[in-house]
């Protein structure tokens, strides 16, 4: 088993995890967490399955990197939202 | 050099991305008239793009000179350059609509309304896997933030809902292309398209599942619809309108073009499956339209059943192309017709000052121009000729007759005669006599306007049927 398979089998566990995360938990906050951890494991698979012949595929960690500027821009939205959601119900 | 620099494929993402930023900076009163100029030049950009596409084929745009795979590449083919025209010919109109609309408090409309087109274009332009989730994501942002632009908490709930899920199908989708490019080790659609052989591996059909389960829960087809009412139902009348009429759409036209040029084998498989959630969708979305006594989820509602009709294509998909021209023809005609609609709801009960159906008494002496235009679109919706929606409908019975699958139309004719019924209870209650103490509020002639010409495009459309088959043709597999 090489390294980067590892990684890959690593991703769908913690993608897997995360999937159940934000779809069994009723807390805001630990379901934007948990679609962290779902972003994660698909970045995980990306890199770790690229890796075929020991060589470095470039690819991938581009795609990579632009998707973790997407996630953290979302998580960020998500968070104002609990914010602006949270203040709202203090206020009544 | 000056070619690159005239081709209208990098502007129709650049235009909208400009103007965004600058109705961010100048605020909403100029913002909006930069959006409507620019809006006028981007539809007119989209024609001469069709014009180019139906004269010479598709139309491939090398961005920065890099070509792929390192590069990203934009392709205009018939099917992208129909959804660019309708997601123009929608905006402008509500454009004009959102001027008045937001005469007072336009919050960030402006520079979310720009972004969320600029994701729509440069969607329906990508030719990668890859590039197709950036967009997907920065759209869903986009429209998340829209929904939540009046600040009511109940708007917020409907947008994190929203997020969650946009989220959630967007993973999915991610986790698809991570597969892909481990088995084949490249997203472009054209490089993929070939290795796609009869007897694909387990890798493939797990990431085929997951990137179609992540687009129709964007999509919002039964039994994912559960978040769409009251994000659609409970937005600024514009906002709605927007996103009822495209931001559904492009998830639709992903799985669409994911079902044509990537995974052929494997849709066909799950087709019959799609099809009778769609018809679960029809049947059901109609009957919540009935029921609900308020005006705007009575709207979104029919969205949830008109989507239905989008995924009736594809067991019906074959050479032959009927099933494809339906399809396209329902998501244009629903496009412009639910933005009428929306648009008219949204002056009703601004006129009216309330949101209930019973409010509506006596708005047909009031606003004539506008009850015409719920009017008119609710012809298309219901598919009466020589509206687009009845070329639809006419399309897709055609296909399921000539496969003789006999249910699908039941189907279609039974989704219509319900569309009439929650059309029609409007219509009735408008035409009553308004009570003694209703007062009526002016609303300004261009809402009126707009929401008309979102309407008549939707009926008109039906009779230009032959140039939109042209367009369709030109790059279909």
């Amino acid at each position: 088993m090489t390294s980067g398979l590892v990684f890959a089998l690593a991703g769908v566990l913690l993608f897997v995890l995360g999937l159940g995360g934000v779809v069994m938990l009723s807390h805001a906050l630990r379901r934007i967490l948990a679609f962290n951890l779902m972003g994660s494991g698909a970045f995980l698979v990306l890199v770790g399955l690229a890796q075929r012949d020991g060589g470095v595929d470039p690819v991938p960690q581009a795609m990579v990197l632009t998707g973790i500027v997407v996630a953290v821009a979302a998580t960020a939205l998500a968070l104002a939202l609990v914010r602006r959601l949270h203040g709202a119900h203090r206020d009544d | 050099m000056t070619d690159a620099f005239l081709d209208p494929l990098p502007w129709l993402i650049v235009l909208p991305l400009a103007w965004a930023a600058m109705a961010f900076l100048m605020g909403a009163g100029r913002g909006a008239r930069l959006a409507i100029v620019a809006l006028a030049m981007q539809l007119f950009l989209a024609l001469i793009l069709a014009t180019q596409v139906l004269e010479s084929g598709p139309v491939t745009h090398v961005v920065g000179g890099w070509g792929a795979p390192l590069g990203i590449d934009l392709l205009a083919d018939g099917l992208s350059v129909a959804m660019l025209l309708l997601t123009q010919a929608v905006a402008l109109p509500l454009a004009v609509y959102a001027q008045a609309y937001f005469s007072r408090e336009a919050g960030q409309f402006w520079p979310l309304a720009g972004f969320l087109l600029a994701a729509l274009n440069a969607l329906f332009l990508s030719a990668d896997l890859f590039n197709l989730y950036v967009t997907l994501e920065l759209l869903s942002l986009a429209a998340v933030g829209l929904v939540a632009l009046g600040g009511k908490p109940a708007q917020v709930a409907a947008a994190l809902r929203y997020l969650l899920v946009s989220l959630t199908a967007s993973g999915a989708y991610l986790m698809g292309v991570a597969l892909i490019y481990g088995v084949y080790g490249t997203v472009s659609i054209a490089t993929l398209a070939p290795l796609m052989g009869s007897a694909p591996p387990m890798a493939l059909w797990l990431s085929a599942g997951l990137m179609l389960t992540g687009l129709l829960a964007k999509t919002a087809l039964f039994p994912f619809h559960f978040w769409l009412p009251p994000a659609h139902g409970g937005a600024a009348a514009p906002v709605s309108a927007l996103l009822s009429a495209l931001v559904v759409k492009a998830s639709f036209y992903l799985v669409l073009r994911l079902a044509l040029d990537v995974f052929p084998n494997l849709t066909a498989l799950v087709a019959p499956g799609l099809g009778l959630l769609g018809a679960a969708a029809i049947l059901y979305g109609s009957w919540r339209a009935l029921r609900t006594h308020h005006i705007k989820r009575l709207v979104a509602w029919s969205t949830v059943a008109q989507l239905g009709y989008l995924f009736l294509v594809f067991p019906l998909l074959a050479p032959d192309g009927l099933a494809l021209q339906a399809g396209v023809v329902q998501a244009i005609a629903h496009g412009l017709a639910k933005a009428a609609m929306f648009a008219a709801v949204g002056v009703l009960m601004l006129a009216t000052g309330r949101d209930t159906l019973e409010g509506l008494a006596g708005v047909a002496h009031r606003v004539p121009l506008t009850l015409f235009a719920f009017g008119l679109a609710g012809v298309t919706l219901m598919g009466l000729p020589p509206s687009a929606g009845f070329l639809a409908k006419w399309l897709l019975i055609d296909a399921a007759l000539s496969h003789g699958q006999w249910g699908w139309v039941a189907v279609v004719i039974g989704g219509g005669l319900l569309a009439a019924a929650y059309v029609f209870k409007v219509l009735r209650q408008a035409f009553l006599l308004a009570p003694e103490d209703s007062r009526f509020q002016p609303v300004p002639r261009s809402m009126e306007w707009a929401a008309f010409v979102l309407a008549a495009a939707s009926v008109v459309l039906g009779l230009r049927g032959v140039e939109l088959m042209a367009l369709l043709a030109q790059g279909a597999p």
